[in-house]
């Protein structure tokens, strides 16, 4: 399980970002994360509520957007999607694929207000 | 109050990328060519890193890195031994080494003594994959005691991977284990990966590895 490194560097990266906006709260946090990530959700959000106490981001939203996996045959170039198991191409049965979509795994947007006084 | 989205479109472990390029860094300005160990707990990582040492001690200097969960220095002490350097790198408890971790272990090696640093990474198959060091190539000790069902299983450490040792073949006669349909899931992950199958107890096989890991550290230092 390494979430909770995952999530401190979520924390920090959103924060970094949020003093960058001169945000006074931070609302939402946006990731996207693929397939063949192995992260659980629940995890980020369970460190996320302890870890971020005491900053601006307390309180914020974590909306996880999953990217399907897409995978590219290296022999037909047949493009195909795989479910929790690993399996060969559908078309011509070869095993060498390469990943289109996938392997995604960032921080795409973060939710801010500012005080009124601020953003004038 | 407005609400504004600000967007950031960054990796989430860019942090821990940035500290890694900068161990490549301070690798290259030495000279120095490395390699990044993973296995699951008993596979054997650290006996793999002794015959690497024993074969290779004649030619070239190697230096280790030890990780571990634990403040124990078991097999840095293995090394030191067997006359390499070798630091240990205690995790606190965390899973994986961090880019970061792996700098200070660095600055500990006399860098400009070794031509090789090997990095014994925590014994997991989840987490190291996730957070790169910085070295030259990635390596996997699987096992054959393991079962042969482990790519299907742990698929990410096996995609980032530049090689792949199995270990413990002298016990295929005593386990159950099909190297075929190991081997297949290995190539749906990683199509081609070269593969040295070997036991580090009756030391079949190792020579293949070494020839291999010496034209490596050649092509690097004439890729410099």
């Amino acid at each position: 399980m390494h979430e909770l490194s995952v999530t401190e560097s979520i924390l920090t990266l959103a924060l970094e970002n949020a003093k960058k906006a001169n945000a006074s709260k931070v609302t939402g946090i946006n990731l996207v994360i693929g397939q063949l990530s192995s992260i659980v959700d629940d995890s980020i959000q369970f460190y996320w509520d302890t870890i971020s106490e005491g900053t601006i981001c307390l309180g914020a939203k974590l909306n996880f957007n999953r990217i399907p996996a897409l995978l590219k045959c290296q022999n037909c170039q047949n493009e195909f999607s795989i479910g929790q198991e690993l399996a060969p191409c559908p078309v011509c049965g070869s095993y060498r694929s390469s990943i289109l979509h996938g392997e995604e795994f960032y921080l795409d947007s973060i939710e801010i207000e500012k005080d009124q006084e601020d953003s004038k | 109050m407005s609400a504004i989205r600000v967007p950031v479109v960054e990796k989430i472990l860019s942090a821990n990328d940035h500290m890694a390029n900068e161990n490549r860094s301070l690798l290259d300005q030495n000279n120095v060519f490395s390699i990044n160990i993973m296995a699951s707990p008993g596979a054997g990582k650290t006996s793999f890193i002794l015959q690497t040492i024993k074969h290779l001690s004649n030619d070239l200097k190697i230096g280790v890195i030890e990780g571990d969960t634990a403040p124990v220095t078991i097999d840095a002490d293995k090394i030191i031994k067997a006359g390499m350097p070798a630091v240990q790198i205690n995790t606190g408890g965390d899973c994986h080494l961090e880019a970061v971790m792996l700098s200070d272990g660095i600055k500990q090696l006399p860098l400009n003594d070794i031509d090789v640093m090997i990095v014994e990474n925590v014994g997991n198959l989840i987490c190291p994959a996730a957070w790169t060091l910085g070295t030259h190539i990635s390596l996997l000790v699987a096992s054959v005691p393991e079962g042969d069902d482990k790519p299907y299983k742990y698929p990410n450490i096996y995609r980032g991977l530049n090689v792949l040792i199995i270990n413990k073949i002298d016990l295929m006669p005593y386990v159950e284990y099909n190297m075929d349909y190991f081997r297949k899931g290995v190539e749906m992950l990683n199509p081609g990966l070269i593969t040295f199958p070997l036991s580090c107890r009756t030391g079949e096989g190792v020579d293949a590895w070494i020839d291999w890991l010496k034209v490596q550290v050649k092509q690097y230092r004439q890729g410099k």
